[in-house]
């Protein structure tokens, strides 16, 4: 098998593509080194930042799932949702440690994935669709109605971010502080991701996605590679929820919601479910968006629907792909 | 006691026919379009407003009969302008419209209509308990039982006899052959997701003169309609509404015993049904797999 993928990574040198690619990831992370100097200065703020992060990373780890092993899972809302409301809960009853929040939020996410995922492992296409989007309606309610522990529609609130202890000092997280919190978090769930589509297991991803049927006659448990697929994806965006609910020091109900898993995926189209960066771009897209748009109209909510509709239509590709097939062409 | 589980038992078998209705539109959609059509519930939210604003003008049974057909027209114009044009594409892409499409219908008729729910007046003949022991058993209640049991054997009916009934049960096993064998299946389709959408006009109406309206009563019942058809099993109209009427009466038991576990109880139904049986009740085996 190894030998295979050497041989497919050393096929026709494109030497000039191959440096532009390089050239381009080096930029974007020194871009995002430096999100506190620059972003002031064009009328953005540091929390935006933080916040177009931590939807990049979710959306990063979904992808996992939706455009390299095509698992269309829309309601990964869920494991978002319990990433903030472990975090949060771990906070007020156990012990006020930011890192071990942050595992726990993660854990209960991704432990949630690695339970829902045998149910739903078996089926393909919008069938897969439909039944992780009544699962993710499931935690909502969970959310909504266990008043006593989650707060219900009012949300979770009485937790916040406690400093940070390195060694015997402690460090407080301002703006700044976090964003290279979540900023570090980041570059690791991205390293970690390129690793796994770099590893046979990645391989094994996308040809579950392009040829399941094939797959299985070459003896491989293709069920047990969207488990898998599914189970790293949920324990990723659970990692987002639980930054995202440090990030305001609040969660609720609508973590949970239909609306934000649809959110994740149209990051992942718009940016191009295609390509490595393409989610976290969509990412940067949409959250600016959204921004912006509920500053300026109450009626947001139609003109995110718009997107996601002219995306469908007009960007099937996303804007990554939308580029490369113009370099192509 | 024995009163109260009747009771509850009725209520959960009303909210049943309102998920059987939209599950069976939701089915027919997916079976011949292969689509979900996640703003099937919008569609029926746009039912009940449609009624509501009708009604003063042609009555309830007016509105009844009008609203629904507004809605098609509205269904199949959308079918034509946005959903044609992915067909035979990843389902992924429709399933993502129909989203936007969802949220944009339903800020819509926050801003048309107010964010506030507003009451659906019924004639007052229909809206007095039949007798003073069974206080629940009212004759909109039964018109509305009626209606259900009606348009579903006269959709059974159509499916089973008529040209058009045929050709989609047809289409549903094989569509390249159908076309090939000289049947216009763009119109099919079209003519198949406005039937659709009908029931779920339908159900808006019937669910408006029940439950009131809101805004976001679409994306409420739309939930429970996907566990319908999960639970009765994909490709089987039948199973759709058989399992819209077991997690209604299920959701409405629990309601009056543990309030609190009302919606949660048909997630665990599911969730139950997909590790024993997971095709579902009634489902074709390899369908999705």
């Amino acid at each position: 098998m190894s030998t295979m993928i050497r041989g497919v990574a050393a096929s026709p040198p494109r030497r000039s593509a191959i440096g532009r690619r390089e050239i381009a990831s080096g930029l974007i992370w020194l871009l995002l080194l430096l999100v506190p100097l620059w972003l002031p200065a064009i009328g953005g703020y540091t929390d935006l930042a933080t916040r177009i992060l931590i939807y990049g990373m979710a959306a990063t780890g979904l992808n996992l799932l939706l455009g390299q092993t095509g698992g269309l899972s829309f309601g990964h809302a869920a494991y978002f949702g319990l990433g903030t409301y472990g975090t949060g809960l771990f906070l007020i009853h156990v012990v006020p440690s930011l890192p071990l929040a942050i595992i726990a939020g993660t854990l209960l996410g991704g432990i949630a994935a690695v339970l829902v995922g045998p149910m739903v492992m078996k089926r393909r296409g919008i069938y897969f669709s439909m039944i992780t989007i009544a699962f993710g309606q499931m935690f909502y309610f969970v959310a909504v109605r266990w008043n006593g522990l989650t707060g219900g529609e009012d949300g979770l609130t009485g937790f916040s971010r406690v400093p940070l202890h390195i060694g015997s000092r402690s460090v407080a997280l301002g703006s700044t502080g976090y964003y290279y919190l979540v900023f570090g978090l980041f570059a690791l769930v991205m390293l970690v991701v390129w690793q796994i589509l770099r590893s046979p297991l990645g391989h094994g991803f996308v040809a579950a996605r392009e040829n399941a049927t094939r797959l299985r006659f070459l003896g491989v448990a293709v069920e047990r590679q969207i488990w898998a697929s599914f189970a790293i994806s949920g324990f990723i965006v659970g990692l987002a929820g639980s930054l995202d609910s440090l990030l305001v020091n609040f969660t609720s109900p609508a973590n949970f919601q239909w609306q934000l898993s649809g959110e994740f995926v149209v990051m992942c189209v718009l940016g191009g479910m295609r390509s490595f960066w393409g989610p976290f771009l969509g990412a940067v897209i949409f959250i600016g968006a959204q921004d912006y748009l509920s500053s300026v109209t109450q009626n947001w909510m139609s003109l995110i629907g718009l997107i996601f509709v002219l995306s469908v239509l007009f960007f099937p590709n996303g804007l990554l792909g939308f580029i490369r097939g113009r370099a192509r062409a | 006691m024995e009163l109260m589980l009747l009771y509850s038992v009725f209520n959960g078998f009303i909210v049943g026919t309102f998920y059987a209705l939209m599950a069976l539109g939701l089915s027919l959609i997916l079976g011949l379009n292969g689509v979900i059509n996640f703003a099937q519930g919008t569609f029926m939210a746009l039912g009940g407003y449609i009624a509501f604003t009708l009604e003063p003008y042609v009555g309830f049974w007016g509105a009844l009969i009008l609203a629904p057909l507004v809605a098609v027209v509205v269904g199949v114009v959308v079918e034509r302008v946005l959903i044609r044009p992915l067909y035979g594409r990843d389902p992924l892409f429709s399933l993502l419209l129909t989203f936007g499409l969802a949220m944009i219908v339903e800020d819509l008729v926050r801003t048309i209509w107010g964010a506030v729910g507003v009451p659906f007046s019924l004639p007052n003949y229909l809206n007095t308990p039949l007798s003073s022991s069974l206080f629940f058993l009212t004759g909109y209640r039964l018109v509305l039982i009626a209606i259900t049991v009606v348009v579903t054997g006269a959709l059974f009916a159509t499916l089973r006899y008529s040209r058009i009934g045929i050709r989609i049960r047809a289409g549903n096993a094989d569509l390249e052959t159908i076309s090939a064998l000289g049947v216009n299946i763009f119109f099919l389709r079209a003519a198949n997701f406005g039937i659709g959408i009908f029931l779920a006009g339908l159900a808006g109406i019937l669910a408006a003169g029940q439950l009131g309206l809101s805004p976001d009563i679409g994306s409420e019942l739309i939930m429970p309609s996907f566990v319908a058809i999960i639970v009765g099993g994909v490709g089987s109209l039948v199973g759709s509404v058989l399992g819209g009427l077991i997690i209604g009466i299920a959701s409405g038991v629990t309601a009056a015993f543990f309030p609190a576990a009302q919606e949660v109880v048909i997630y665990v139904i599911m969730a139950a049904v997909l590790i024993v049986r997971p095709r579902g009740l009634l489902g074709q085996e390899g369908l999705f797999e």
